[in-house]
């Protein structure tokens, strides 16, 4: 069962308070898994983000009780602007990647996602997870890197103080780029360049036509001639790619 | 248009007037009329519209404030008028049979087949939520308020069915306006799309309401309206069906035309007209046949056909469509010049008016409050009041309304009436004051911006990381499946679908080609400005894009005639050597100028392209140059003695290189040959091939050799320079002049474009500067890498002084050496096209093996001509 509670009241959750001027319960039936009801909550969650900035929706039963178990919800929430709902189906998502049980993910446990299996640039990808010379990914990484390809939200308040938010455009594209970086000098260099383009493009051409593909590219992004690609040239050749658009997933909105 | 009448009567005609030349007597000219009648009348309607529409572009004023549309209908009431008068009852009118079999199918298969698929595919719940719940929504809405109205001293339930039928928006209409507003794409697709797959609610509604009526409202039982339901997914899902199975049908016979490349647009027409056509014979949404048949089989047809056929249907497709359509807007003005035929009663066109529009925006205001909570970018507020006021009605409504039986529906007049003034306020008024409305509001514009290959490569990687995101987040969203159906179009589809040789072409790399081609065009219509700054950049970098608003140098000289060509001497300054260069060029025309032996053959093949007269002229410049190489092979042997024994020496260098391996260089070519072969194209005939790739190679005397028209403008002194001795005529041994001349270099575009525009790109590609005392660098440079190639890698040779360059692969070599092609622009035409398509098909080792080959033969040439 899931409720959605807004009373007038301040419903204690992990010690945080909230205000909820409405109420709203939703009634699941008991049968429904945890997964499955994972995009009703969702849907559900979001509309109520979306209509006041006080409504608010817990999850009680099955979802409070998971988020109660995960440490620092709170700020995780509030760096990554994901919704209670987001975080618990994350965590559910995370628990099942988590084979060994130990609270982290290792390369083996991205690997053997099955869908994965087909994507010329897995590696890379979950090498994006793991931070330089680590070898597990906790849950506050994992939820962090996935914020990245949150959609903008323009109504959020912006905070003075706060630092720029993991699903700008800036770090859309810092994300991207990394991807491509693979030595983070800073610089995309030619090598690097071949060896994403020679992923992503499997046997289809002869390596004289991806290394002419591979000279255009940064020839044509290139703009201090020092036949790479800086994160600076990479965000102005993408200048007129809507990257909120074509970097953000709409369902962890 | 013309009265159904006059078709059928057609074939009767033609046994009329056989009859007629038997009595009185013989004639010596006949008046036929009867017999060329219908076919007469309808290609005098089609040159009244074409004339029309160049009438209507004479002035531009006009036609930026007004939409043709709009011009076209005024124009059909005058010529309704002048009928009228003429002849006391109007003869002609839109005539739903043809607007349906002929003149709909052409409009939407070009609307289908050149359907932008991602960005339908993006938006594609967007697209059947207007398409279906806002159509539904219109068409029960604008029904009950009339009825409720009780307008017309009609009977309720026809109110349902005139509702139907008013109420889809019409892909002709949205066509014709939107193409001239350029709202941005998403905005486009979205109202586009609606009015395209809306076509299966308009027919499902309008048969059910037609069957209702037919049985009396009063027998209508409650299993009847499931059946509505029923049918509508069997209309809906079947039509798509239908389309997709001939999609398929269509993709796979292109596989198999390699030799009958003439018939390939056909096959295209003829299928996706039999999609529409089969749908129609099922009752099933004809229109969402077609649209599906397109969308679906474009990847495949595109990539199987040729060129030249992709050409023809491109243009075939958009002449038909844009024929239909000024034909329909005309007779819908000429329809409207009918009084016998409709019944007007101003509150009923009224209500409709204000019914239909109120509805439509309030529906929109609606549907995209649900869709916004599932789309990512969601629609906003000027979005939905563009896309209200988008909602036109045209001729569809209008030929459903003629068809409807006047003896069952009495209210016909009434309701064809209110149709055309529906249609007419929609499309003019409408029609007329989006533009502002759009300028006004300030939508956002589509831009006509062609993707940089790094936007291209970025975004497919972006692709990648979305899927891959999806996937560990455990979203079986968009994304994911999108990434399900490209892995299995690519491993089975494309397979099945597409020829072995187009299935291992990277698709990148043909965007890649087609940015490049851009460029290069881009680069001569501005009169090669962009090659003068100190670095080769292109317009389509980052840093340039300010040259797209360039006027078209190139089409604003072909189009006023000019016969200027541009000159790239003029732009690029040449400082060092030039005054050398040009004597040796003058030299070089004067000894070897190409007079062409005349043969005429008068061939003619139904099957087949004749070769051009450019081709015919290659072969003859081929001939030629393998003459001259034969006899200066001779000399050298013979004559050349002492004076040329450097020369000489450095030759035998290069030959005993040659044939590494004097047996298995032609096996493997041989082996390249036959896995070619599916590559032929019509235009190319492949037994030229290492023939003339090799002449390129071989020798730069080909080159000089050949010089036509180009000659430089400079004074020649008379004297011998020292460059002489080294030119092929005057040294008669094997030697490789260099003295390949920028003054020459021409550029004609028209015929050389494609080659120029390799040239380019891959000049491009270096990524230092021509340096200026050497101005011919990058072009000899070439010269010298194609012939460091050719002799397995020796670079002891006058043309290869700038071997430099680094990391330059075959590629460039091939690239930078069709400059020096191009400057022939005539004569080598057919050498660059196999440069070029040895790019294309990524074959470049082949080179390497030809050019072994050839030097082997070469050798046995020589030998051979030995005592």
């Amino acid at each position: 069962m899931i409720m959605f509670f807004s009373s007038p009241s301040d419903v204690k959750n992990n010690g945080h308070r909230r205000f909820f001027p409405y109420c709203h319960i939703i009634l699941i039936p008991r049968g429904v898994s945890g997964h499955e009801s994972g995009g009703i909550t969702t849907f559900f969650a979001r509309r109520f983000h979306h209509v006041t900035d006080h409504s608010c929706a817990i999850i009680m039963g099955s979802g409070d009780s998971t988020l109660s178990k995960i440490p620092n919800v709170e700020e995780l929430m509030e760096e990554t602007g994901f919704s209670p709902a987001h975080v618990v189906r994350l965590y559910e998502r995370f628990q099942a990647l988590d084979k060994s049980k130990k609270g982290q993910l290792s390369r083996k446990d991205f690997e053997s996602i099955k869908e994965l299996a087909t994507n010329p640039i897995r590696d890379r990808i979950i090498g994006a997870f793991f931070a330089q010379g680590q070898e597990m990914v906790d849950f506050h990484t994992f939820v962090r890197i996935l914020a990245h390809f949150r959609p903008v939200d323009k109504n959020r308040p912006k905070k003075a103080n706060m630092q720029e938010p993991v699903n700008s455009r800036t770090s859309k594209l810092r994300f991207a780029f990394q991807l491509y970086d693979q030595d983070n000098d800073g610089k995309i260099s030619r090598n690097e360049l071949l060896q994403v383009l020679r992923t992503m493009l499997e046997m289809q051409v002869t390596d004289e036509q991806l290394e002419s593909i591979a000279d255009r590219t940064i020839q044509e992004a290139d703009l201090d001639g020092d036949n790479a690609i800086s994160f600076d040239e990479f965000r102005k050749s993408l200048e007129k790619v809507n990257i909120d658009h074509k970097m953000s997933i709409r369902f962890l909105r | 248009m013309s009265s159904a009448a006059d078709s059928s009567a057609w074939m009767a005609h033609g046994d009329a007037s056989s009859h007629h030349q038997h009595g009185g007597g013989y004639k010596i000219v006949q008046w036929e009329w009867s017999y060329v009648q219908t076919p007469y009348i309808i290609a005098i309607w089609i040159l009244v519209a074409s004339v029309a529409k160049i009438l209507f572009h004479f002035s531009q004023r006009v036609t930026t404030v007004v939409p043709e549309s709009c011009l076209l209908i005024l124009l059909g009431l005058v010529l309704g008028g002048v009928v009228l008068i003429a002849s006391k009852k109007q003869l002609y009118q839109l005539d739903p049979g043809l607007f349906f079999l002929f003149l709909l199918p052409t409009i939407v298969g070009d609307a289908g087949y050149f359907m932008p698929s991602r960005l339908f595919f993006d938006n594609l719940g967007a697209i059947l939520m207007y398409a279906v719940v806002g159509t539904l929504w219109n068409a029960f809405c604008t029904g009950f308020c009339l009825y409720g109205m009780k307008l017309a001293g009609v009977i309720g339930e026809l109110f349902l069915l005139f509702g139907a039928l008013i109420s889809a928006v019409d892909p002709v209409a949205v066509l014709a306006v939107f193409e001239e507003v350029h709202v941005n794409e998403t905005l486009f697709i979205i109202v586009f799309g609606e009015s395209l797959l809306n076509d299966a609610v308009t027919v499902v509604l309008y048969k059910v309401y037609i069957s209702f009526v037919e049985v009396g409202p009063g027998n209508v039982q409650t299993a009847d309206y499931f059946k509505g339901v029923a049918s509508f997914l069997i209309v809906s899902i079947g039509g798509t069906m239908v389309g997709l199975i001939f999609a398929v049908i269509l993709a796979f016979i292109t596989r198999f035309t390699k030799r009958v490349r003439i018939i390939e647009p056909l096959f295209v027409f003829l299928l996706v007209y039999l999609a529409y056509l089969t749908a129609e014979l099922f009752s099933l949404s004809a229109i969402l046949s077609m649209t599906f048949c397109g969308i679906g089989t474009k990847k495949y047809v595109e990539a199987n056909i040729s060129q030249k056929s992709r050409t023809t249907v491109k243009y075939t497709m958009k002449t038909l469509a844009s024929i239909a359509e000024t034909i329909i807007f005309i007779f819908l003005g000429i329809s409207a010049v009918d009084k016998s035929k409709w019944a007007w009663d101003t509150g009923l066109i009224s209500c409709t008016l204000i019914f239909i529009f109120v509805f439509r925006a309030l529906g929109v205001v609606g549907q995209t409050w649900v869709l916004n909570w599932f789309r990512l970018v969601p629609l906003e507020k000027i979005d939905q009041v563009v896309m209200s006021y988008g909602g036109l009605r045209g001729a569809v409504a209008f030929a459903l309304v003629v068809l409807l039986d006047g003896k069952q529906v009495k209210a016909k007049d009434y309701f064809v009436a209110t149709t055309i003034v529906v249609v007419f306020f929609t499309v003019m008024f409408q029609g007329l004051t989006i533009k502002p409305l759009v300028k006004w509001l300030k939508v956002p514009r589509s831009t006509n911006r062609k993707p940089t290959l790094n936007e291209e490569i970025h975004e497919r990687a972006f692709d990648h990381i979305l899927a891959a995101v999806e996937d560990i987040a455990g979203l079986n969203g968009y994304h994911h499946w999108r990434d399900k159906w490209e892995q299995f179009d690519k491993n089975y589809l494309s397979k099945l679908l597409m020829r072995k040789s187009v299935y291992h072409k990277g698709e990148l790399w043909e965007v890649y080609q087609k940015i490049n081609i851009r460029d290069a065009i881009s680069v001569i219509d501005q009169g090669g400005n962009v090659l003068t700054s100190a670095r080769l950049s292109l317009p389509s970098m980052a840093s340039r894009t300010s040259f797209s608003d360039v006027t078209n140098v190139t089409s604003y000289l072909r189009e006023n005639g000019s016969g200027v060509c541009l000159d790239l001497q003029v732009i690029d300054p040449v400082s060092g050597g030039k005054l050398e260069e040009e004597t040796e060029t003058h030299h070089l025309l004067t000894g070897n100028l190409y007079k062409p032996r005349r043969r005429y053959h008068a061939h003619y093949s139904r099957h087949f392209m004749t070769m051009g007269d450019k081709e015919r002229q290659d072969r003859e410049v081929f001939q030629r140059n393998m003459r001259s190489r034969l006899e200066s092979f001779k000399s050298t042997r013979y004559k050349g003695k002492t004076r040329h024994k450097k020369e000489r020496s450095q030759k035998k260098a290069r030959l005993a290189l040659v044939p590494i391996d004097p047996v298995v260089a032609p096996l493997e070519s041989e082996e390249e040959k036959s896995e070619d072969e599916p590559e032929k194209d019509d235009d190319v005939g492949i037994t030229f091939f290492d023939v003339y790739l090799a002449c390129c190679c071989l020798t730069s005397i080909a080159v000089p050799g050949t010089l036509e028209v180009c000659q430089s403008p400079a004074v020649i002194p008379p004297s011998p320079t020292c460059a002489e001795k080294h030119l092929p005529w005057k040294g008669g041994g094997g030697t490789l002049p260099v003295c390949v001349s920028m003054e020459t270099t021409k550029i004609i575009p028209i015929d050389l474009q494609q080659a120029w525009n390799q040239s380019i790109s891959s000049l491009e590609s270096l990524a230092s500067p021509p340096a200026p005392a050497e101005p011919q660098h990058p072009r000899v440079r070439t010269l010298g890498r194609v012939e460091a190639a050719a002799r397995g890698g020796n670079g002891a040779s006058a043309g290869a002084k700038g071997t430099g360059g680094g990391g330059g692969s075959a590629t460039y070599g091939i690239g930078h050496y069709t400059p020096v092609m191009s400057h022939e622009k005539h004569r080598f035409s057919l050498n660059t096209h196999f440069v070029v398509k040895l790019r294309d098909t990524g074959r470049y080792h082949t080179l390497k093996q030809h050019c072994l080959r050839i030097c082997w033969l070469n050798r046995k040439a020589e030998k051979t001509h030995l005592p």
